[in-house]
């Protein structure tokens, strides 16, 4: 099946943000944003800008009327800034005018005077200012320190790892519409409907239920609108009550650059001790997390690295500190894998420069170590229905890894500058919030009386495909044409106390509430079923395609006719249900517990080829077995780990963010900051799903989808490097992602001499 | 500037006064709310805001794409200007069945730009390859799909049109009737004509500020500024020509690098140009891009620029009063500076090939392939005879403030024997005429290593026979 949306997507008919059609009178706001990344607000005047002709208001934080904050897990980050700024394309002021034109022209008349402080934007260099968003937190299982003297090998080294861009296509925007009784309505482009209700209401000194928000589609998100679309809606909520009119802000793609986080650059430190035969006995990593200037989501972020600092192996002694480090950068945000991906970089760096210490292939340390039932995770989770060796075998063999490694060898020795590299990825990805909290959603069912069906829930769809999931599980529990399910948009009127669609969970926990409130229907129509046809029990009472069946034979009852007999009978025909994950807790005094649901495993296999002339590469091929559980919809997750596997290589190879040391962003628009495009995807893509995977806690045995995949691009960056290495030894070469063609290129050739014009 | 303007819009007829300083875009979306054509990036670097535009030219209609976004208003003119909106009929479109077939949309905000691209690759191309539907969607950009399912679309789309018209010579009637169009597409050259006729009638011309070529340099870096300024078009001075006169090529100021790039004097003299051309913009921006435009940007990056320097191309410049000619070499003065007055146009460019056996080879690196702007980019232009080169000229982008002809580098060059150690010798001189330096394309020390390295790829390409390839990579 496809996702509901597509006919409409294809057609250009689906609507975003930027395409409603606007009450009469809306009013339209653009954002004046600080251009320096650390100082004092000295003076501001926002006068010129309010005689620009069509300027309706400018706004600053002196016209909240509620609480001036916003953070969500701590609460250090202002809607406007006050008398600080501490990044490059913070908010501090909002203009309203007629048109969004006229808004930005009156946005250069407004003064401003800054006493400049000093700007931090390496990680490293907060740690040592005491510059930290909270105190560190470490995890560890047994004690590393006793364990380096017994390894044969024990290794240290640095690595730095590049943020990402989300660049999702929609930018942030809202639209906020004044209701009766002073209430708000606010349209928004955002993973989290409750953050912007809940943040709404503080910035307006308002009850919650003044105000409703209403999200139809987004443009995609990545992890970029869970926390960061909420000051967006806000200011628009902010501007409509102030002016009692309706407003509409949508950034304009360079402002979305300037202003909204990423995914967080780390730089980290690792120890690896390991013997001989390639089992790691110990293993110990420091992350050192570029948060930016507030906490947005960081403390979970990096929560969610030291989660997977292990990846997919079983490791006897480890020991793993995260400390996230305030600089004055744009809070860097949730991003598709939410730290994990940063945490298995660095242990697939650590296991990479060991197996070529001890010239034994990489894949041999990582199959030695894949964990299997019986183990524990570091932070105390038993493993259970592990499919981490079944997944890394199959792609092994499925795949032919020696005959493929054969054929490398045999081209690296035939040509002279062109070389081929190959590496492996396991990829373990733990599945459940890991605030546990937030592991919970709801469902609301209607059966109409023509047999059609809505369902709402809190899920958010975003190109993933959840309204299409969850259409197909509703239609399934009821054995109906799927054709009959309509997802509508979510609204915290009819989901309240919404968790936002992220942590790959929004099929999972949406999908399990719908199944329960779909079930309490049928249960009713059942039971009104047996009176009709004059037989006792409920529970013979089956539906089939639509017909209605007791005791295995079919009855004359349609499911049309049967919803119209229950309703007559007065029996609802609505359902709210409630679904909470089971069995996952975490304490965070002594930092152990068993936080996920379940894990989502999968092997890649990526060969890369580099024009070692040039400093060019390409991805020749990727080769995955992945644990999809049953897959509830093939088409969706497909193309969820197809494009998961893309973005992952992209930020890995060409996604570079690029400041200088003020704290300004250099890659600032879509000429200078590259996403994958069509001819830097893998020449060749393909997915095996892994059989026999069941799983009890997704809905029909499903598994989550949207983050594991993204991982598997990390085997792209060793590939690059291995075929390096093909050309002239790169061991000892600095670890840095992503591996751009200038840092393949000065890898691999002297630098020239020349008496340098430095300019 | 408000100036009338007559076009059809998909199946509508448009004529009026506007501000045709705007973009087409913004008449799309905002004036005639038609929201299925998207904006995201406003710089022609993502292709969701792709429409068609066709063209009456030897009197049929010709249709190519460009990024709305970026293209000026006054540029529709009597034209055809198709959006997602002008090909959606009651039933799919095969290119927007395949797309759902393949579940090859997601958040569907890249979806419509993607429709347009392989659309307009059915309606002008006969036999189809999946390479060139590739290359047709190379200016578009999805962030979700990892294009995988995209181009299994492009790959049963073609199949299936092929099978079901196993000679491909697809006729407009044939693509109405495979319903790729709709019906009234029929008419539209009928209706061109006579707006056309219209225009003809009326045109007079007017004063303007700013001279636009494509537009693709300037609505990207002063947009602001552009759209509230009158604006001429190069694309009225003259019809676009390439042509050989005697010895030389001559080539009208307004040329696109799309019409330069297809036309059969470069396939005939370069053709491995022809192809790495493909590495300059994307389709939509070749559609536009005009090679003054290039030239007179004065990017120190420019692709088609730098191709020219190693050419010895040079300019003819026209006031409208008089004309003179400049050597491309000496046109540019500084950063930015450059040997014209304001109101010179560069009518024409044009250079030599009368040099026998020669062979010309581009070399471009940037962070990514396709659809970026080189970090370093090199041209080598190569007359030789039995392993001894006659005459060489080298130029080099993004290594100084101007793009750059390796003046000492191609002199020394020129009367030697190519082998290794000669390169090595030539790649000091190299050294000593550059001055990179260090922004968010690359270091200084990597534009000085990369140069180097494109220019012994220059050798490796060109005389792969007469050089110790191991020794010199
Ligand atoms: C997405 C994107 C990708 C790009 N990729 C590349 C690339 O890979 N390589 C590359 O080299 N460039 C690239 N460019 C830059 C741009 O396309 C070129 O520089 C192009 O040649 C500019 O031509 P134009 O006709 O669009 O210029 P315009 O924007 O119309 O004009 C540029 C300047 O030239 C002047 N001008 C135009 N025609 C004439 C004339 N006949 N006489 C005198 N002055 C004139 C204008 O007044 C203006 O000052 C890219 C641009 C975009 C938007
Ligand atoms: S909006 Fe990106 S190319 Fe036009
Ligand atoms: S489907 Fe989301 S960008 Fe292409």
């Amino acid at each position: 099946m496809n996702n509901t949306d597509t006919i409409k997507h294809v057609k250009g008919e689906s609507l975003f943000v930027d395409d409603f059609t606007l009450h009469e009178g809306t009013l339209h706001a653009a954002v004046f944003d600080s251009t320096i990344a650390h100082g004092k607000i000295k003076r501001l005047d926002v006068s010129k800008a309010l005689d620009f002709s069509g300027v309706r208001a400018v706004l600053t934080s002196k016209d909240i009327p509620g609480e001036n904050q916003i953070g969500n897990i701590i609460s250090d980050e202002t809607l406007l800034a006050e008398d600080e700024v501490r990044f490059i394309g913070e908010p501090i002021a909002l203009i309203i005018a007629d048109t969004a034109e006229i808004a930005r022209s009156a946005r250069e008349k407004i003064e401003i005077e800054f006493e400049e402080l000093p700007v931090i934007i390496n990680p490293r260099e907060a740690y040592e200012k005491g510059n930290l968003i909270a105190a560190p937190v470490t995890f560890s299982m047994g004690d590393v320190d006793k364990v380096w003297d017994e390894c044969d090998l024990v290794l240290e080294d640095k690595v730095e790892i590049g943020g990402q861009e989300h660049l999702y296509l929609e930018t942030q925007g809202a639209i906020a519409i004044p209701t009766e009784g002073g209430g708000m309505k606010i349209v928004s482009s955002t993973q989290s409907p409750t953050a912007v209700q809940r943040v709404a209401a503080r910035i307006l000194n308002l009850p919650m239920h003044k105000i409703e928000v209403d999200v139809l589609r987004l443009g995609g998100a990545f992890g970029g609108k869970e926390d960061q679309a909420t000051a967006w809606a806000v200011m628009t909520a902010l501007a409509a009550y102030k002016l009692g009119k309706p407003v509409k802000l949508v950034l304009q793609r360079e402002e979305d650059l300037r202003m909204t986080g990423k995914r967080h650059p780390y730089s980290a430190d690792f120890k690896i001790g390991v013997n001989t035969e390639g089992k790691i006995l110990a293993y110990e990593a420091t992350y050192y997390q570029n948060a930016g200037a507030v906490a947005d989501l960081s403390t979970a972020i990096l929560e969610r690295t030291l989660f997977h600092a292990t990846n997919s192996y079983y490791i006897p002694n480890v020991k793993a500190t995260g400390i996230s480090c305030r600089t004055n950068l744009p809070p860097n945000t949730a991003f598709r894998g939410f730290g994990g991906p940063q945490g298995m970089f660095v242990i697939e760096s650590a296991i990479h420069n060991a197996a070529r210490k001890l010239n034994i292939p990489v894949y041999e340390i990582q199959r030695k170590n894949l964990i299997k039932d019986g183990d524990k995770f570091y932070y105390g989770q038993q493993i259970k229905n592990s499919n981490a060796q079944r997944c890394f075998n199959e792609a092994v063999t499925e795949f032919n890894l020696s005959q493929t490694e054969d054929e490398i060898r045999k081209f690296n020795s035939s040509n002279h500058y062109v070389k081929k590299g190959i590496a492996l990825m396991p990829v373990c990805f733990g599945i459940s919030f890991t605030s546990s909290f937030l592991n919970q959603a709801s469902a609301l069912v209607h059966v109409y009386t023509d047999g059609s069906v809505s369902v709402s829930t809190a899920a958010i769809e975003m190109g993933q495909g959840v309204n299409q999931k969850i259409r197909n599980v509703v239609a399934n529990t009821f054995s109906i044409n799927v054709s009959r399910v309509k997802v509508e948009t979510t609204n915290t009127t009819r989901i309240a106390n919404t968790s936002p669609t992220a942590a790959s969970s929004g099929a999972d926990l949406n999908g399990n509430a719908a199944v329960i409130a779909s079930k309490n229907i049928l249960e009713r129509l059942k039971a009104h079923a047996v009176k009709e046809i004059g037989e006792s029990n409920p529970d013979l009472v089956e539906i089939k395609n639509e017909k209605i069946f007791y005791d295995g034979k079919p009855t004359k009852l349609t499911w049309e006719e049967l919803v119209w007999k229950t309703y007559f009978n007065r029996i609802s025909l609505s359902s709210h249900a409630y679904y909470a994950t089971p069995d996952i807790y975490f304490d965070r005094k002594i930092n152990q517990g068993s936080p996920f649901a379940y894990h989502v495993y999968g092997t890649a296999i990526i060969v890369s080829k580099v024009d070692c002339l040039r400093g060019r590469y390409e991805i020749e091929s990727v080769n995955v077995v992945h644990d999809f559980g049953e897959s509830i919809d093939t088409k969706i997750d497909l193309g969820q780990v197809e494009g998961g596997i893309v973005q992952g290589i992209g930020w890995l190879t060409v996604e570079e963010l690029v400041q200088n040391k003020e704290g300004k962003l250099l890659s600032n628009s879509l000429s200078t900051y590259k996403v994958p495009d069509i001819y830097s995807i893998p020449k060749e893509m393909k997915i095996l799903f892994l059989k026999d995977s069941k799983n009890k806690y997704g809905p029909f045995n499903s598994k989550a989808i949207g983050e594991p995949p993204f991982m598997y691009g990390i085997a792209a960056y060793f590939s690059i490097i291995n075929a390096m290495n093909e050309f002239r030894d790169n061991s000892g070469m600095e670890i840095s992602a992503p591996i751009t063609p200038e840092k393949v290129l000065l890898n691999l050739h002297q630098p020239v001499k020349t008496e340098s014009t430095a300019r | 500037m408000q100036e009338k303007l007559h076009f059809v819009l998909n199946n509508e007829e448009i004529s009026g006064e506007f501000n045709v300083s705007s973009t087409l875009l913004s008449f799309i979306r905002e004036t005639k709310k038609l929201t299925g054509t998207k904006l995201v990036c406003r710089e022609g670097d993502c292709g969701a805001c792709t429409v068609l535009v066709g063209e009456l030219n030897n009197g049929e209609v010709k249709y190519k794409t460009v990024t709305s976004c970026i293209y000026p208003l006054a540029k529709v003119n009597g034209k055809h200007i198709v959006t997602i909106e002008g090909i959606n009929g009651v039933e799919l479109t095969p290119v927007q069945n395949e797309f759902v077939n393949e579940g090859a949309t997601q958040c569907g905000f890249c979806t419509p730009g993607f429709i347009m691209s392989l659309t307009w690759y059915l309606i002008t191309h006969t036999n189809y390859t999946i390479e060139e539907a590739i290359n047709a969607l190379g200016g578009n950009i999805c962030r979700c799909t990892g294009y995988a399912s995209i181009i299994r679309s492009a790959e049963n789309v073609i199949k299936s049109l092929k099978d079901g018209n196993s000679n491909g010579g697809e006729t407009l009637r044939k693509l109405i009737k495979l319903n790729v169009l709709p019906e009234y597409f029929t008419d539209i050259k009928i209706r061109l004509q006579q707006i056309n006729e219209k225009i003809a009638a009326e045109t007079d011309s007017k004063p303007y500020q700013i001279l636009v070529g494509g537009g693709t340099d300037l609505y990207v870096q002063r947009f602001d500024k552009v759209v509230k300024s009158n604006i001429g078009l190069t694309e009225h001075l003259s019809k676009a020509y390439i042509r050989e006169d005697g010895n030389l090529i001559k080539i009208s100021g307004n040329m696109t690098f799309e019409q330069f790039k297809e036309s059969g004097i470069i396939k005939k003299y370069f053709p491995r140009l022809q192809q790495q051309l493909n590495l300059v913009a994307s389709l939509p921006i070749r559609n536009s891009a005009t090679i003054s435009g290039n030239i007179v940007n004065a990017s120190p990056i420019g692709d088609l620029t730098i191709i020219l320097l190693a050419l010895d191309a040079s300019l003819i410049l026209s006031d409208g009063k008089n004309e003179r000619k400049v050597k491309l070499k000496d046109f540019y003065k500084g950063y930015k500076l450059l040997d014209k007055s304001e109101d010179e146009i560069i009518t024409e460019i044009f250079f030599s090939l009368d040099f026998g056996n020669h062979n010309l080879n581009f070399e471009k690196v940037s962070k990514r392939t396709y659809l970026d702007i080189a970090s370093v980019n090199s041209t080598m232009f190569i007359a030789h005879s039995e392993g001894k080169i006659n005459l060489c000229r080298i130029s080099a982008g993004g290594v100084a403030p101007v793009p750059l002809l390796l003046k000492n580098t191609s002199e020394f060059l020129s009367g030697k024997e190519i082998g290794n150690a000669v390169i090595e010798e030539a790649l000091e001189i190299v050294q000593s005429e550059i001055s990179p330096i260090s922004d968010v394309r690359g270091s200084e020390e990597y534009k000085r290593l990369l140069l180097n390295q494109l220019i012994k790829a220059h050798f490796i390409e060109l005389f792969p026979q007469s050089v110790n390839i191991a020794e010199l990579v």
